[in-house]
Parts: structure tokens; C-alpha cells; sequence
């Protein structure tokens, strides 16, 4: 009767729930341990960009773990959102003096362009079987970062002048901004001078909305359609699921997520360039999803936290660094001693292809 | 196309096999003419059958016949290369899997194909996607009509379950059932879609005889209950003679013989496909 033992569903449900107390612990936790003075400067910097992550990790897993499909250009979608949130802030300073919501405003527009951008890749990608949407969101992530490095965007009174610098010899004196004017992008410098509203109050918010929305997503009709397509596609569409609309809902939440935690990451730097979110950064999220357990959100949370706070954190042992990071990575593996994660290369590529492909039988 | 318009001005006098108090009815299923080839080769061919609305019907043959490939184009998983099917009147070309669903038309897998990962209750209520709805916002947002239908959803369900006595197991996880609950949740989830017609393909494989009986008691059970139509593949030659009303023999893609359980049975031509397969004896 082993069969008979609860199912690995409602634990994880306990799990995920979780999640809520044990980040708002941890925030307290060093909320206090920063406004009593114990925490340095490089940790006070991690704060917001390790919120940030999070929030990347948890709507990456909503890809990946949860719709069983590989996105290898997440920060594609987060630079959409830092790139637009930093460029809603700055040209709203003098009508929106309140940083709050002025930040509230630019991560909602940065959350709308990369919810845009999700829905234009998924548009064409997400009817075709196979592993098209890695592939296609590879290439978003490169054509993101190409294009913003060759953006730039000022404002003045006249309102948001925007050049294309394809040939490289454009400056920001070709804007033609007014006096009094501000350049915000200057291609492949980035975004510069802009004043940093983010917070780690409003990292934690974040991160408890992004869980929020994601866990009562997994855990409604439209999250059981999706997982059901994961788990049976010819199954559930013989129960009349509609593939296209579900993996569009799921990949567009995915992408508004990231971009909101884009828009967060680009106002908490006085300056960002678009390298910042390259291949190796879509990447690290991935890492951080695989690591943590595939649908597994907490183990996001986890794994996003210490592998990204880990590096700085070893900074002083210099040569043994990456010796260390290494050996973390083996131990959270073993830690979470996810099946999913020990043939990870098995369940993302073949099985899911014997799944779908051929016969119905 | 010339099948297509064979089909209709020639319709097969197939609703001679149809239940006496299913006649005057549109009858749920009818097939014209219909065909599939792979490559050239012809999987199905000239296929003509009818379920009547409140039928159990069989189809039967030997391995590779082409069964669960009729399933598959009634399902539209393939697309028919040739002739007609009619869902309760209604024309299904052009059709897609999702709107075939929709039409009323539920099926089983031959390889059980649930959503293992996920529960016995969620399986069964993803079969009711279409019948107790209500937004994704709702859902994220948790307002009224998400606590409204997740119960009515979680009733039916349980209603459902009640049918194979499966209550107890609905927060088990599909991919931990024995097999003959597995096969059993995939007849709750298909029937949790509301259909009219009700696809079983081997619905017994793999259960032992005591579980085959409850299984042909419980398929006329539904039939009386919810008043559908269900047409089923089956190698078992006990459970197919004891319940269908008509049976369709496939051999090689062509069909061999229809009639009920005592003239197939006595038909040479089905011995004949069937010789040196004690299966007829089952
Ligand atoms: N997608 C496909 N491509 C090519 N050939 C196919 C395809 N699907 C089915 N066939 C062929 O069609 C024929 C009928 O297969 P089908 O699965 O319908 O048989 P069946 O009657 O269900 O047999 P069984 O009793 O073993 O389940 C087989 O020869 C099979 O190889
Ligand atoms: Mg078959």
C-alpha cells in the first residue's frame, strides 16, 4: 500500500507556502542586522540585485520547471524591464517628485514592455513542438543587448528623443536635447546618471508578490492546464486544453515577472550597460532554477540567494573561489537530490520528446 | 474530395447495427468513407460506422488493425486523408483535438497517458477545464469566483471518483496508482469532459478477471447514468462479447464484418483473421 502514502503535491503545497513566513523572517533578520551597522558595504550592495535575482529565478522556474520548457534568454526580458523602468524614472522625475511611486510606476511599465516582448516570442514559437522557444530566446537575449547598445535616449522638456546609433558615430549631442536636458542611454555605456530609487523593502515586496502571483497560479485551473500540458500533452489536449493559450499565459507571466525584476535591478545602479545582461546571465538564472529543483519555488529562492551572494562573499580567498563555488554547486545538488536535477539533460531534451512525439496510442 | 462527396450522397446502411430505442435518434458517431494513409500506406480504409446515442459498441481486431488509429482521427490527434465523421449531426472537418473535446468526444489511452506528476483530483479536474471555469486573474487573485468553482470542481470530482470508489486515493499522485487505477482514473478523467461519446481504448489491459467484470459493470453503469454513447477497442473477447451492443472487425485497415456479439462471433471471415489467436475463445 505504498501507493497510498500522501502525495509528494500536498507536501510540496506545504513547502511552497512556506516560502511566505521564511522570507519575511529572513528580511527582518537583516533589516535589523543592517540598521544595527553589522552588515559591510559589499553586502549592503547584494541586497536589492540578490532580490532581484530571486524574482528572476522564481519566473524563470515558471518556464522551466513548471510549463517544461527551456528559455535560455531570461535576462533578455529583465533588460527590457531595467532598461524601460530606468528610462520611465528618469523622465518622470520632475512630474513624479515621490521616489515610491515613481518606482511603482517604472517597474509596471517595465513589467508591461517585457510582458510585450514575451508575447511577441511566444507568438510564432510556442505552436511549434520541440526545443524552438531555447533557441528563440537565445537570440532575443543577443538582439536585446545589441539593440540598447546602440540606443540613446535623453529627455528634456519636449519630452523622450531617442536615436539609433547603428553606425556608430552618433552621440548624445545628436539628440538635440533642450537646455537643462538629461541623456538617460548612452548606447554602449548604458543607462548613466541615473538616481537609484530601488530599496531592499521594495526587493522583499517584490519578492513576495512575485510568489504570491506565481503560487496561486501553479495552484489554480489555468497553473493545473499548464502542468497538465508539461506532464500529457496529446492527453491534455484530448480534454480540450488549448496548447497555445496556456503556454502563452505561463511564457507572458514568466516575462512580466523578469521584467519587473529588471526595472527594480535598473534603478538600483547609477549606471548600467547592457552586458550586464548577457548569455552568462540568463544562464546563472538557469543554474539557479536546475539547482533549486524544477517547480520546486522555494529551492529557487534558496539557491538563488546563496549562489549569488556566495562569489562576493568569497571574494577574500581569492585563487579558491571558484574552487568553492564549485564545491557548493555539488553540495546543493546533493542537497536537493532532485531526480530531475541528476538527469537534468535526460528530462529537459529526450523524455519529453517521446512524450510528445509519434503515435497516440 | 471525391470520397468526401461519395460519402454524402451514398451514405452506408450501417444504422442497421444501432439499438432499437437509439433509432429514431441522430445517432452520436457516424463515420463515412473514412481513411488515413501513412506514406502510401493505407492505415484505415472505407471505414463506415455508426454509434447510436446511448450504445456501447466494440471494435475489435487483431494487432495492427488500425483501432487506435481510428481513435486518433475520431479525436482529430490525425487528420483523416479521406471521408467524413460526424459528431452528433455535426460535421467535424476542419477540426482541431480541443474542439473535438468540446464537441463531446472523450477518449482513453491505449499507453495510459496521465498527468503523473500531478493528483487523482487535479487529474480529473483538468478533465473538467472546459465545464467549471473561471479566470486566470480570478485564479492568481483568489477572488470570489475561484473559491466558487474550485469547490463545485472538487465535488464533481469527488462524484466522479465515487463511480471506481477512488475517493480515498484523490490526493495520491497519478504516477504512484497501480495500474488498474490507472486505467480506471483515465475513464473518470474523460468523463469529467462531459461527453457524449466515450472512447475506451483496452480499457481492460492488464487488469485480472475479478477487475475485468467489476470493469463491464461499471462501463453499462455509466452508460445508464449519464446516458452517453461509448465505443471501445478491447482484446478481451469476454468483455467485448458481454456488453457491446454492435461490433466493427478491423483487419488490415478494412473492415471484416459488423453485427452483434453472436454473429461476429459465427462469422468465418473474423475466425479466419483471428486463427492461430485463441483471443476469440478470451
Ligand atoms: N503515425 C503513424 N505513422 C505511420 N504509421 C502509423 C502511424 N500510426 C499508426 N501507424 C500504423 O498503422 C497501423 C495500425 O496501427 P494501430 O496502432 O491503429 O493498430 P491497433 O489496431 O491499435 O493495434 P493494437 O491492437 O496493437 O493496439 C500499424 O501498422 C501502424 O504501424
Ligand atoms: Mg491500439
Amino acid at each position: 500500500m505504498n501507493f497510498l502514502k500522501k502525495s509528494k503535491l500536498s507536501t510540496s503545497a506545504l513547502r511552497d507556502y512556506c516560502s511566505f513566513p521564511l522570507v519575511t523572517v529572513v528580511f527582518v533578520l537583516i533589516t535589523i542586522l543592517n540598521n544595527s551597522g553589522k552588515l559591510n558595504k559589499s553586502m549592503q550592495g547584494l541586497l536589492v540585485p540578490v532580490c532581484c535575482y530571486i524574482v528572476m529565478a522564481i519566473s524563470l522556474n515558471l518556464t522551466v520547471g513548471i510549463m517544461g520548457e527551456l528559455s535560455l534568454g531570461h535576462a533578455g526580458f529583465m533588460s527590457l524591464g531595467a532598461f524601460t523602468g530606468v528610462v520611465t524614472s528618469q523622465s518622470l522625475i520632475g512630474s513624479v517628485p515621490n521616489d515610491t511611486l515613481r518606482l511603482v510606476i517604472a517597474i509596471a511599465v517595465g513589467a508591461l514592455v517585457a510582458a510585450f516582448g514575451g508575447f511577441l516570442i511566444g507568438l510564432p514559437v510556442l505552436r511549434l513542438r520541440g526545443d524552438y522557444l531555447a533557441i528563440v530566446t537565445l537570440a532575443f537575449g543577443e538582439i536585446i543587448m545589441d539593440i540598447v547598445n546602440c540606443l540613446i535616449v535623453g529627455h528634456d522638456e519636449n519630452g523622450l528623443h531617442l536615436i539609433f546609433n547603428f553606425t556608430g558615430e552618433k552621440t548624445v549631442a545628436d539628440l538635440n536635447l533642450a537646455e537643462g536636458g538629461t541623456a538617460i542611454i548612452k548606447g554602449a555605456q548604458g543607462a548613466v546618471g541615473t538616481k537609484t530609487i530601488a530599496s531592499f523593502a521594495a526587493g522583499f515586496i517584490l519578492i513576495m508578490i512575485t510568489l504570491f502571483v506565481v503560487l496561486n497560479f501553479i495552484r489554480s485551473r489555468t497553473g493545473r492546464a499548464v502542468l497538465a500540458l508539461r506532464d500529457n500533452r496529446i492527453a491534455a489536449e484530448s480534454m480540450g486544453v488549448n496548447v497555445m493559450k496556456y503556454k502563452m499565459i505561463a511564457f507572458v507571466l514568466s516575462t512580466t515577472l523578469a521584467g519587473m525584476a529588471g526595472a527594480l535591478y535598473g534603478l538600483n545602479f547609477n549606471m548600467i550597460s547592457a552586458d550586464k545582461f548577457n548569455f552568462n546571465t540568463s544562464i546563472l538564472v538557469l543554474v539557479f532554477v536546475v539547482l533549486g529543483g524544477l517547480g520546486n519555488m522555494l529551492g529557487s529562492i534558496i539557491a538563488a540567494t546563496i549562489l549569488y551572494i556566495l562569489p562576493e562573499a568569497l571574494r577574500g580567498l581569492a585563487d579558491y573561489r571558484m574552487l568553492m563555488y564549485a564545491i557548493v554547486l555539488i553540495v546543493v545538488m546533493l542537497a536537493t537530490n532532485n531526480p530531475k536535477v541528476k538527469n537534468l539533460f535526460m528530462k529537459i531534451i529526450p523524455k519529453r520528446k517521446s512524450k510528445e512525439g509519434g503515435a497516440a496510442q | 474530395m471525391k470520397e468526401f462527396q461519395k460519402g454524402k450522397m451514398v451514405p452506408m446502411p450501417s444504422t442497421a447495427l444501432i439499438p432499437e430505442r437509439d433509432l429514431g435518434k441522430i445517432p452520436v458517431l457516424e463515420c463515412l468513407h473514412l481513411g488515413i494513409e501513412f506514406g502510401g500506406l493505407k492505415a484505415v480504409d472505407d471505414f463506415n460506422f455508426t454509434v447510436g446515442k446511448t450504445e456501447i459498441a466494440g471494435l475489435i481486431g487483431p494487432n495492427g488493425a488500425g483501432k487506435t488509429t481510428v481513435f486518433n482521427m475520431l479525436t482529430r490527434v490525425y487528420n483523416p486523408t479521406h471521408g467524413t465523421i460526424m459528431i452528433d449531426g455535426q460535421d467535424t472537418t476542419g477540426k482541431t483535438t480541443v474542439q473535438l473535446s468540446k464537441m463531446g468526444v472523450a477518449r482513453t489511452f491505449q499507453n495510459i497517458r496521465l498527468f503523473t506528476d500531478m493528483t487523482v483530483e487535479d487529474n480529473v479536474r483538468v478533465g473538467m477545464h472546459n465545464q467549471v471555469r473561471y479566470s486566470t486573474v480570478s485564479g492568481i487573485f483568489r477572488l470570489p469566483p475561484f473559491w466558487k468553482k474550485e469547490k463545485e470542481s472538487h465535488n464533481k470530482a469527488m462524484e466522479l471518483l465515487s463511480i471506481f470508489d477512488m475517493q480515498d486515493l484523490a490526493d495520491v499522485k497519478a504516477g504512484n496508482l497501480p495500474y488498474g487505477a490507472q486505467r480506471r482514473l483515465e475513464i473518470v478523467r474523460a468523463l469529467a469532459t462531459e461527453p457524449k461519446l466515450l472512447l475506451l481504448d483496452e480499457p481492460a489491459a492488464g487488469m485480472n478477471p475479478n477487475e475485468t467484470a467489476d470493469l463491464m459493470e461499471n462501463i453499462v453503469k455509466i452508460r445508464d447514468e449519464f446516458q452517453i454513447a461509448v465505443l471501445l477497442i478491447e482484446h478481451d473477447m469476454k468483455l467485448v462479447m458481454g456488453i457491446c451492443e454492435g461490433i466493427c472487425v478491423l483487419n488490415f485497415g478494412k473492415i471484416i464484418a459488423k453485427g452483434t456479439a453472436e454473429e461476429i462471433q459465427s462469422n468465418p471471415e473474423v475466425i479466419k483473421a483471428y486463427l492461430g489467436n485463441n483471443s476469440m475463445e478470451g
